[in-house]
């Protein structure tokens, strides 16, 4: 069984975004980039089923311009056999990823792709649904646990009052959340053996789908600023305060 | 122009987020439709035509629908699509999950988490862990929005619409099953609904320790007990109590963040609530920068002890 991991290079989680004064978007300029962590918490998950027995190749396939490429070789060197670029010019929306993923699924015909549930960036937390939408096949979001078993990937999902569990028959789509797993650090014999690893690049023109962003970024603003307050000295004052500066006890 | 809004409930009861993302609905404006799909819903159903502001309640009752699977349940929202110029549902993990599977299937994109409405096809919404605040305008023929429900009022009793029951036909999605679900009885109020939290971080060491500390506070306080992720992951509390980028996202009168740092994933969970107040026994911790009252000091002292000034 193929598993293919669609990866996305984004700011690293560590880094305080500064938004453009001229309010156009957030600087990238100099700022270090990594892959996102629920991805790599994907692309572990696969190489745990590939280890495992459950799965024979796992591709790691990522949506970009060409710097993407340096987010493959991530995958690659945590242990990804393979991976693919699909080079587009502006950064796609979720849904035209969405579509140059069901693309790439055409021609690789994998049985379960893995997915992060949300990249840090812009917070969407849509592609995987939107990919099981286009592909007809059933998604398991938002999981802490994974467990393949004839023909069917039985799911836990960490939902707002707790935890459900649902049975999907595969082929299926399936979107990470921090409990999964942890994801391993690349070992160096791993990092060297990756660049020998073949990286295909596709370009989003000649995979026929319409990329065109649907939405109008009219601006990006800072978010309102908060003021620290005072420090109080012990339990008995903080009570006060509540009750008689902030009202609220 | 009318919007669908697709109804969070347990059959039994609506959720509350359903009541904050219909305030947004009416922002968007025209008339309001509810669709509460579920199976013996009638309960919910009741409820929501009782929300101010709602022209109709569509009710599908289906076996199908007894648990709001993604699959079957998108199935019907795209069959009901047409009339519609917005679909609208809580940006809970009921409508992440169901709603980006509609507007693929509409073919049309989908404003995740919004905080305000700027104009029917006009949103703001928090980007890189609420670091930036994005308006964005969407230019395809019918919306797609989830609302970030602490961004919203919920809206008032005082409606009485009329609830119809529409055809479920449309639901299937025969790949998906329930198996089963872990939904512990909650013991204090929602975290999301909570006019107080009280938050504990990694400082705690032990679950028992966990709970030894902040329960009492809570119970004191009347307040919802959250979490870091941290501490989820050392399993000292569970995943739903989790505060954050990644996890729930709240705006209570009180926030009172018991031994968490401040990461910026935290932070974009909580900033928002009215007061701040950080005990920590670093002075230097980041959370200290956005918190009203800070308090500085180790947890396993303080806490007992404001918990008896109370
Ligand atoms: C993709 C991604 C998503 C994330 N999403 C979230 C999210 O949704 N929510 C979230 O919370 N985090 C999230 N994080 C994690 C975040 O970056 C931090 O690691 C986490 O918030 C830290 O939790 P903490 O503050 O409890 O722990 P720490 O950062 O370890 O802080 C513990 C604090 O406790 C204090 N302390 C220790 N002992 C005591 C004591 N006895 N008395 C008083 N104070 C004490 C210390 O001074 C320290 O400030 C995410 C990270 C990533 C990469």
């Amino acid at each position: 069984m193929k598993i293919l991991v669609p990866v996305k290079r984004v700011i690293d989680f560590n880094v305080k975004v500064r938004v453009k004064p001229d309010g156009s978007g957030v600087d990238l300029a100099n700022v270090k980039m990594a892959m996102n962590p629920f991805d790599e918490i994907a692309v572990e998950e696969a190489l745990r089923l590939k280890e495992a027995g459950k799965a024979g190749e796992v591709v790691v396939v990522s949506i970009g311009g060409p710097e993407a490429v340096e987010t493959i070789r991530t995958g690659l060197a945590m242990g990804a056999d393979r991976g693919i670029l699909v080079k587009t010019g502006q950064p796609p929306e979720p849904l035209a990823v969405a579509k140059a993923l069901k693309a790439v699924v055409e021609r690789e015909s994998p049985e379960l792709v893995i997915l992060g549930k949300q990249a840090i960036d812009d917070d969407c937390n849509q592609t995987g649904q939107m990919l099981a939408a286009l592909l007809g096949w059933p998604q398991g979001t938002f999981a802490s646990k994974l467990v393949l078993e004839d023909g069917a990937a039985v799911v836990t999902r960490e939902i707002d009052g707790g935890l459900e569990t649902v049975r999907l028959a595969l082929p299926a789509v399936v979107t990470t959340d921090l409990r999964l797993n942890e994801p391993r650090y690349a070992s160096l014999p791993n990092i060297m053996r990756s660049k020998k690893k073949p990286v295909d690049e596709i370009d989003a023109a000649g995979l026929g789908v319409d990329m065109a962003p649907r939405l109008k970024v009219l601006k990006v603003e800072a978010p309102p600023a908060r003021r620290a307050g005072i420090r109080v000295a012990t339990p008995a004052e903080l009570v006060d305060k509540l009750k008689n500066e902030a009202g609220v006890l | 122009m009318t919007t669908l809004l697709i109804a969070e409930h347990d059959n039994a009861r609506l959720a509350e987020a359903t009541a904050r993302a219909l305030t947004a609905a009416l922002e968007i404006g025209g008339g309001i439709h509810v669709l509460v799909a579920g199976r013996d819903c009638a309960g919910a159903a009741g409820a929501a035509a009782k929300l101010a502001g709602v022209a109709r309640v569509l009710v599908a009752d289906d076996e199908r629908l007894a648990h709001p699977l993604a699959e079957p349940l998108a199935a019907l929202i795209v069959a009901m699509a047409g009339p519609y110029d917005a679909l609208v549902a809580p940006a809970t993990t009921f409508g992440k999950n169901v709603m980006p599977r509609v507007a693929a299937l509409l073919d049309v994109a989908q404003v995740s988490d919004i905080t305000a409405v700027v104009a029917p096809d006009t949103f703001v919404r928090p980007i890189y862990a609420g670091n930036a605040i994005e308006t964005v305008q969407s230019t395809d023929a019918k919306t797609v929005v989830t609302v970030r429900a602490s961004a919203f009022k919920p809206a008032a009793d005082g409606g009485s619409a009329p609830v119809e029951a529409v055809g479920a036909g449309a639901a299937t999605g025969e790949a998906s099953a329930f198996v089963s679900a872990e939904i512990p009885e909650l013991e204090r109020p929602e975290l999301t609904s909570a006019r107080v939290i009280v938050s504990g971080g990694r400082a705690f060491e032990s679950a028992e320790r966990f709970r030894a500390c902040l329960e009492p506070l809570a119970d004191k306080l009347g307040a919802a007990i959250g979490a870091s992720r941290a501490a989820v992951d050392a399993g000292y509390a569970a995943n739903d109590l989790q505060v954050g980028q990644t996890g729930k996202v709240v705006a209570p009168e009180l926030y009172i963040a018991c031994g968490i740092s401040g990461a910026i994933q935290h932070l974009a969970g909580m900033k928002d609530s009215r007061v701040i107040v950080a005990i920590n026994k670093d002075p230097e911790a980041p959370i200290f920068q956005i918190a009203d009252y800070g308090l500085v000091g180790d947890v396993f002292e303080l806490l007992p002890e404001l918990e008896k000034a109370l």
